[in-house]
């Protein structure tokens, strides 16, 4: 008998084609443990698919509107999210680089404010996605290692 | 135009229009900023003036442009005498400020704190220089003084000499000469030069640019703006020295040059224009700094919408 390592659910979200060993950083990202404190969400690691290994994170009884799942682009830019309702995928879509990413990236210039104890988050500007290209809204420095300033 | 309620952050944040604008109401104030007419335009108002660095031009222009208008000014010159020395944010400070005053004039040594001041005031903020980010009415009133000085901007040949690397001054003068179409020429040791992607950004917008590491070729510029070459840049202060020395503008360096010629320095400059300049016609210098206060005169009377 076949048997499944993760269990299909039966209403919720599953974003899949997360590149292997981020699925955690993705629930940092999405705040959702804390934003969801009821929900059972089931994590994958290293699974072995048809395009080698990736990362499933699986929400039971919540669909993740698109913007609040676009956060994650830039760690996981192939990611693919699926809504399921009553066990059948109603919903498939990738995710999108949003128009600005706030408190998710660090600002490389150690003289910018936004790296000070004031009360503001993180903002960058998106100036292109293909390559992605990022503008600090505050000092306008544009880092070049996106994914090294992940908070 | 509307300026009112407006902050002034960036110089890009101005399109072409909106900076002649701004200079051809400078132009209105020049009679008041000389003391000759006076003037009750912003009575009543009040301008805060927060300086979180040292500066003596800015805030002494922008002191005076309040006063000429007959508006107040209350504010602080150090930081070491408000409640930042007891680790209050900036935030706080400017949520402060902004209740007692219509106005904010900042200097921080912070890049983007201006931007993060207009997110907490309700007030106009006018940056008067972030850390080595902006200072958006330096760039307006270097602009004010090539037009008053050559009667227009376009059609000159500028030269911007020194530091062109980290002087972001220097790029925004750049970027604003270039909405003009003007040709310009980047003087600079080749360690010290302008950065790449502001040369390929002016050049876009249709400026000649023309990059050289000496200062031949003076005889056909009409405006030569020249930078302080900071000691700091260079580990070894012989280096420095050598470098410094072969960027000093004297009296054998101006043998040649046009008759109109002018020489603009955002000052304080310490040994690259050398003093027995001052009295050649060449220097615009002093003229420039004088015309911070129209300038900014105009400036607070468009953001505060008393002159529209």
């Amino acid at each position: 008998m076949k048997e499944l390592k993760v269990q299909p659910i039966k209403d919720g979200t599953v974003i899949d084609h997360i590149p292997p060993g981020n699925a955690f950083k993705v629930l940092k990202i999405l705040g959702i443990t804390e934003s969801l404190p009821d929900s059972v969400i089931s994590i994958a690691i290293n699974v072995v698919g048809k395009r080698g290994k990736k990362d499933i994170v699986k929400i039971e009884n919540r669909e993740l509107k698109a913007e609040e799942v676009d956060k994650i682009a830039l760690i996981a830019p192939n990611a693919t999210i699926n809504i399921i309702r009553n066990y059948e995928v109603v919903e498939k879509r990738r995710v999108e680089v949003p128009d600005e990413i706030v408190g998710i990236v660090k600002c490389p210039n150690p003289n910018c404010i936004s790296n000070t104890r004031e009360p503001i988050k993180t903002r960058f500007i998106v100036k292109s996605r293909e390559p992605l290209k990022i503008k600090c809204y505050y000092c306008e420095r544009e880092p070049e290692d996106i994914s090294s300033l992940i908070i | 135009m509307n300026f009112k309620g407006r902050d002034v952050i960036s110089i890009k944040d101005f399109s072409k229009e909106e900076i002649l604008y701004i200079l051809n109401v400078a132009e209105k104030m020049l009679p008041i900023a000389e003391g000759k007419e006076k003037s009750n335009l912003l009575n009543g108002y009040i301008m805060a003036s927060l300086f979180f660095e040292p500066s003596t031009r800015t805030r002494l222009s922008f002191e005076a442009a309040m006063k000429r208008l007959g508006g107040s000014v209350i504010g602080f010159a150090q930081p070491g005498t408000t409640s930042l020395q007891k680790g209050e944010t900036l935030a706080d400070t400017i949520k402060t400020a902004e209740s007692y005053c219509d106005v904010i004039v900042m200097r921080h040594p912070k890049e983007g704190s201006a931007r993060l001041a207009a997110k907490f005031a309700s007030v106009p903020i006018i940056n008067g220089g972030d850390g080595a980010g902006h200072h958006p009415t330096q760039c307006l009133l270097d602009l004010f003084t090539i037009r008053k000085e050559k009667g227009q901007i376009e059609g000159n040949r500028v030269a911007l000499l020194g530091d062109l690397k980290y002087g972001r001054t220097v790029h925004s003068l750049a970027y604003a000469l270039a909405l003009f179409k003007v040709d310009m020429v980047f003087i600079s040791p080749p360690e010290l030069q302008m950065p790449k992607e502001v040369i390929e950004e002016c050049r876009e917008m249709g400026a000649n640019i023309t990059i050289k590491n000496s200062l031949e070729g003076l005889d056909e510029i009409d405006v030569l703006y020249v930078t302080r070459i900071q000691k700091e840049r260079f580990p070894d202060p012989e280096e420095y020295k050598k470098v410094a020395g072969s960027y000093r503008i004297d009296l054998k360096t101006l043998e040649n040059v046009k008759e109109d010629m002018i020489i603009m320095h955002p000052l304080p400059r310490v040994d690259e224009i050398s003093p027995e300049v001052d009295e050649t016609k060449h220097a615009a210098y002093f003229r420039q700094t004088f015309n911070g206060v129209p300038v900014r005169m105009a400036l607070l009377a468009l953001v505060l919408g008393e002159v529209k």
